[in-house]
């Protein structure tokens, strides 16, 4: 027999669901490769085909575990020199333990980004972006929201090509930042539900916090200690790689979930080619709620300014950098 | 709007172009934080691109910050390596290279090294 009619609140946080950003770009004597989990602070033309993440959720009240996998791409376009847009969308598969598969789209996403700083000489940027995830255009079926979400956020780039002699080793390291808030344009959706049998009504309502979204990397670039620092003798294809740590949480802020942090972990290796990026990284929630077990993401990135540098490659408007 | 992200998709594939990238400096001679014995009679960049030497710059110097670099850059090898002549015998001490380089897709790359001759 249900109960009767009652409300139940529902604390929905998708970790693993935001669609991963990146940008590559050049401060002064460094080189910042596009980066997976995090959105990074550089306006550029590039493409991401494909980004591919598999992670396994552990089971809740509502859902079983699952393995959620995830096929997106994104194109980034740069408008001028220090302005750029983009555009994203994600293919999702469901695969619930003792449960029928689901697949559907994830909705689009915009992006809009802006340079307002740069320093060559401390190979330093800082930017600002407008995300904009609209609603409806992707499936429920796979955990799609129905309203749209808009995300403020800044951003902030820093190579430590400037630390002194006696910390040469430590030049080819590099952090990215960014930290923005999600805020959906409907604080909660009311499910009614009748029992054919009694006709009892039950009202279930799933509350949607706003959720601060916040990252980092952590980076230590091969070429940038050969080019700059010391040439060890690294041949191919390691004289291309960064090793790179990715943090990236979600926090929310209010709607009775106000404090509850998810994320993950993701170490990695990145390779730079001529004009394509490879990328891999292991994902680690960083609890039980982020996850469980090791997932993973494997990005190919195109940089369309190198492929095609008098045409797609470059700003509409203005000059190149 | 997924429509549009196809249609983007599509126009990349069918548009021709050649390749370039931004040009990394690949190897240098006297290689990037070296120690050499012998004075050099020129520094060689090497790069992963083609680069244009007129519009490009190279500047060595001394620790007293002097210039050591002498005439201009000489383009080898396709246009991926720079040949920098030196004014005379390097004496011992460490020298700091400083490199701005325009390759042929337009992109500016830049960066900067120190090599020691110690014999």
């Amino acid at each position: 027999m249900r109960p009767p009619a009652a409300v139940s609140v529902v604390l929905a946080l998708l970790p693993s669901f935001a669609l991963p950003a990146a940008a590559h770009g050049v401060v002064g004597k460094r080189f910042f490769p596009a980066t997976i989990a995090t959105d990074d602070p550089f306006v550029a033309d590039e493409l991401s085909l494909p980004t591919v993440s598999t992670t396994r959720s552990n089971a809740t009240a509502d859902e079983p575990s699952t393995r959620e996998t995830e096929i997106s791409a994104e194109f980034a376009k740069t408008l001028t020199p220090d302005l750029g847009f983009s555009i994203a969308d994600g293919y999702r598969i469901l695969e619930p333990h003792g449960a029928e598969n689901r697949y559907g789209f994830g909705n689009v996403e915009l992006g809009l980004k802006y340079q307002f700083w740069k320093d060559d000489a401390h190979e330093a940027i800082a930017s600002a972006g407008l995300g904009f995830e609209i609603g409806g255009t992707g499936s429920t079926r796979v955990g799609a929201d129905r309203f749209n979400t808009l995300t403020p956020a800044v951003f902030f780039g820093k190579g430590f090509g400037d630390l002194p002699e006696s910390a040469a080793l430590l030049r080819p390291l590099a952090l990215t930042g960014v930290a923005g808030i999600a805020f959906p344009f409907q604080t909660g959706t009311r499910t009614t539900t009748v029992d054919p049998d009694t006709g009892d009504i039950d009202v279930e309502t799933e509350r949607h916090p706003n959720v601060l979204q916040w990252g980092f990397t952590l980076q230590y670039s091969l070429p940038y200690l050969q080019s700059n620092v010391r040439d060890i003798g690294l041949g191919a294809p390691f004289d291309r790689l960064i090793p790179i740590v990715e943090f990236a949480f979600e926090t929310a802020l209010n709607r009775g979930s106000g404090g509850s942090t998810t994320g993950t972990v993701n170490p990695g290796l990145l390779w730079l080619g001529q004009s394509v990026q490879l990328g891999i990284e292991a994902v680690l929630p960083v609890n039980d709620r982020s996850g469980r077990g090791v997932g993973a993401i494997a990005q190919l990135h195109f940089y369309l300014d190198d492929l095609f540098p008098r045409t797609l490659g470059r700003p509409i408007f203005g000059r190149d950098q | 709007m997924r429509a549009l992200l196809a249609l983007a998709l599509a126009a990349l594939a069918m548009t021709s172009g050649e390749a370039f990238a931004h040009a990394m400096l690949e190897r240098a001679q006297p290689a990037v934080g070296s120690v050499v014995k012998s004075a050099p009679a020129e520094l060689r960049l090497a790069f992963s691109e083609r680069v244009e030497p007129d519009l490009s710059a190279v500047e060595v110097r001394d620790a007293s910050g002097r210039r050591v670099d002498a005439g201009a850059l000489r383009s080898e090898d396709d246009g991926t390596v720079l040949a920098v002549p030196l004014a005379g015998a390097l004496p011992p001490g460490r020298y700091k290279v400083v490199w701005r380089i325009l390759s042929v897709d337009t992109h500016v790359t830049r960066g900067d090294f120190s090599f020691t001759v110690a014999p």
